[in-house]
């Protein structure tokens, strides 16, 4: 006759630990679609809407690396321009000066970004909460700074990749003969496939590390880091492995920014406005601390700028505007809004206890 | 060595312009925790007053200055007790994001009212008077009056925070908000005080902001980065830190600059990073965090 303390063990064991819902089942196998018809898409779209998805792909899988860095890790960066601007200019190097292939180049761009990314954390890591969000920005400023000193990459004015640099760009001719574009459009096809790529990845890779013991213990870091170091979490290790992992992403994402704009220049690769305020605003309308909150924050960003560009200044008055709205009014942002009210979860990453015959 | 000591006076007199932009900054991050993205466009914005009370109504850049600190005081109160109390919290995203909507809001309201033109005060003779110290040193009027007001300045908001019953209740606030609250303070209302002072001081900062060099809508970012760098080198809740910090930047970018005039910034930001490196709660930190 087991006695009570084994009863409840016995009773325990038929609980499992699981984070799949029905909704997030579902979603696997429409994303799955999704990601196929996007990547179809090239053979009935115009160069225009290609042109507009990279934009939104690129936002999207910068915002989902910020999304991981500051609503999971709590490392609340207002400098990861630094990082698009290294991994632009480095694919600008590796194509000019070493004739590296530009799709090898914006992987290599990533990987040398987080090499970058280690002695950085080391600085910025000795710096909390605010102290760490205004030297992320004087690091990014530093970068701009440096790399406005090489005269080989244009110096302060910038410069532009060379056509014989990105028309030999792997799998050219077959998309010029398949698609019957030209060398600038067939491009373009083959930049939206990595942006598509890049897109679809962000958002698995913060999944994937969410569900590992890493994502737990940012988990436990964010809610309380002492607590978490009491219970022998390397708050140190895990923080250091989010931001440079995050720092590969962001430079592989800045390298494609880059290949598709063709033209760089220290002011706009490491452009406050364009790689951090704009993302942060992604992020926070769609809700912050969710992997989905980007996904819908991209979209309003993107319709927003579509319809409003025109507008100019008075345009991004507005942006601001609801910036500061959603913030005090909803701080979840329009997904955190919407998960509350419906208890719904397309990336569940909680880890819920559930009967085995429910 | 004459020259060095040139560039020391110079470097000294620059670190006066950047602790006055950071002065009102370190008085609303050391009582609230206040991270104002928004500080460099205000200081911006309280310039395009002090412009356009000195060009419609033909004042003295000086007496506009005085005219536009009572309606700054108005403004900052008003903006804490409207938007930034409600941001306010443990967590530090809202304040950040309510303050970088806000930049851009100041930004482009600016550019759709000013244009993007650059401005600039004019004062007449005084702004290229100098005095001469002998063996070819000669210190700048204005350089040295932007000192003179940052040590003024300081001076006055440590009597006001160490010899005031309002700079008790700010000090009170900035160590331990709850007991401050039990002890009957209305803490929102301190800190929309807090942000009417630190818009007078940057209205200040303003003037000789305006004086020293040509000014646009879009130069706030880059002074609110050399403030924030003057706020951590001092130290949490120190005024003197935040002069010394600024006085840091100021060498830091003048000595950059002699070696080669591309390197003038990225002195001053090394020199931050260095500091901060060392010792992360900078140099003369008065209150915890």
């Amino acid at each position: 006759m087991p006695n009570g303390d084994e009863n409840q063990l016995i009773e325990l064991a038929q609980y499992r630990i699981e984070t799949k819902t029905r909704a997030s089942a579902i979603l696997a196998l429409a994303g799955v679609a999704l990601v196929l018809i996007f990547a179809v898409l090239p053979v009935f779209a115009g160069r225009g809407l290609i042109q507009d998805l990279i934009f939104v792909f690129y936002m999207l899988a910068l915002a989902q690396c910020w999304n991981l860095l500051a609503g999971y890790a709590g490392l609340v960066s207002v400098g990861q321009q630094a990082f698009v601007g290294l991994g632009g200019y480095l694919l600008f190097a590796l194509t000019i000066g070493a004739g590296i292939d530009p799709i090898a180049a914006v992987v290599l761009s990533g990987l040398i970004a987080a090499v970058f990314a280690v002695p950085t954390a080391l600085v910025l890591f000795r710096l909390r909460g605010p102290y760490f969000a205004i030297g992320s920005w004087v690091v990014a400023e530093v970068y701009r700074l440096v790399f406005a000193q090489f005269k080989q990459l244009g110096g302060g004015t910038g410069t532009s990749l060379p056509p014989s640099a990105t028309n030999e760009i792997f799998g050219i001719e077959w998309v010029k003969e398949m698609f019957e574009v030209r060398s600038p459009a067939a491009r373009d096809i083959i930049t939206y496939w990595i942006a598509l790529a890049l897109a679809a990845g962000a958002p698995l890779l913060v999944y994937l590390v969410l569900r590992s013991r890493y994502g737990l213990a940012l988990f436990a870091i964010r809610d309380s880091e002492a607590t978490a170091e009491s219970a022998g979490v390397d708050s140190f290790r895990a923080k250091l492995g989010v931001y440079v992992l995050v720092a590969a992403a962001t430079g592989m994402i800045g390298a494609l920014i880059y290949l598709q704009k063709a033209r760089i220049s220290p002011d706009a690769a490491f452009s406050v406005l364009d790689w951090s305020a704009y993302v942060i605003f992604i992020v926070i309308i769609g809700g912050v601390g969710t992997i989905e909150g980007p996904i819908v924050g991209v979209i309003v960003f993107y319709a927003m700028q579509h319809y409003l560009a025109d507008f100019g200044t008075w345009y991004l008055i507005l942006l601001g505007a609801v910036a500061i709205v959603i913030m005090l009014f909803a701080p979840k942002g329009i997904w955190g809004y919407v998960a509350q009210r419906y208890r719904v979860a397309l990336f569940p990453v909680r880890r819920m206890l559930v009967r085995p015959h429910e | 060595m004459l020259d060095w000591l040139g560039t020391i006076i110079q470097g000294v007199l620059l670190g006066g312009l950047y602790a006055l932009f950071a002065a009102g900054l370190s008085l609303i991050f050391g009582i609230m925790r206040l991270v104002n993205l928004a500080h460099g466009d205000l200081i911006v914005l309280a310039a395009f007053a002090i412009l356009s009370l000195a060009t419609w109504l033909g004042f003295d850049p000086f007496l506009a200055t005085l005219l536009a600190m009572p309606a700054m005081f108005a403004a900052g109160f008003a903006l804490q007790h409207v938007l930034l109390n409600r941001a306010l919290g443990r967590d530090l995203l809202p304040p950040l994001l309510v303050t970088f909507g806000l930049s851009i809001i100041i930004q482009n309201g600016l550019l759709e009212a000013f244009t993007a033109d650059s401005r600039r005060l004019r004062l007449g003779a005084i702004e290229t008077a100098s005095i001469e110290l002998g063996g070819n040193l000669a210190i700048g009027v204005m350089p040295l009056l932007t000192l003179g007001s940052a040590i003024a300045v300081v001076l006055l908001l440590n009597l006001l925070f160490y010899r005031t019953a309002l700079g008790r209740a700010f000090r009170a606030t900035s160590d331990d908000l709850e007991i401050a609250q039990l002890m009957g303070i209305d803490h929102h209302r301190i800190y929309s005080i807090a942000m009417g002072i630190a818009m007078v001081v940057a209205t200040i900062a303003a003037l000789y902001l305006g004086i020293r060099a040509n000014f646009d809508p879009t130069i706030g970012p880059a002074r609110l980065i050399y403030a924030f760098e003057a706020v951590i080198i001092g130290g949490l809740g120190s005024l003197w830190g935040t002069l010394a910090g600024g006085v840091i930047i100021g060498l830091a970018q003048t000595f950059g600059a002699k070696l080669n005039p591309e390197w003038q910034i990225l002195a001053g930001h090394i020199a931050f990073l260095v500091v901060v490196v060392l010792r992360p709660r900078g140099l003369f930190p008065r209150a915890v965090d």
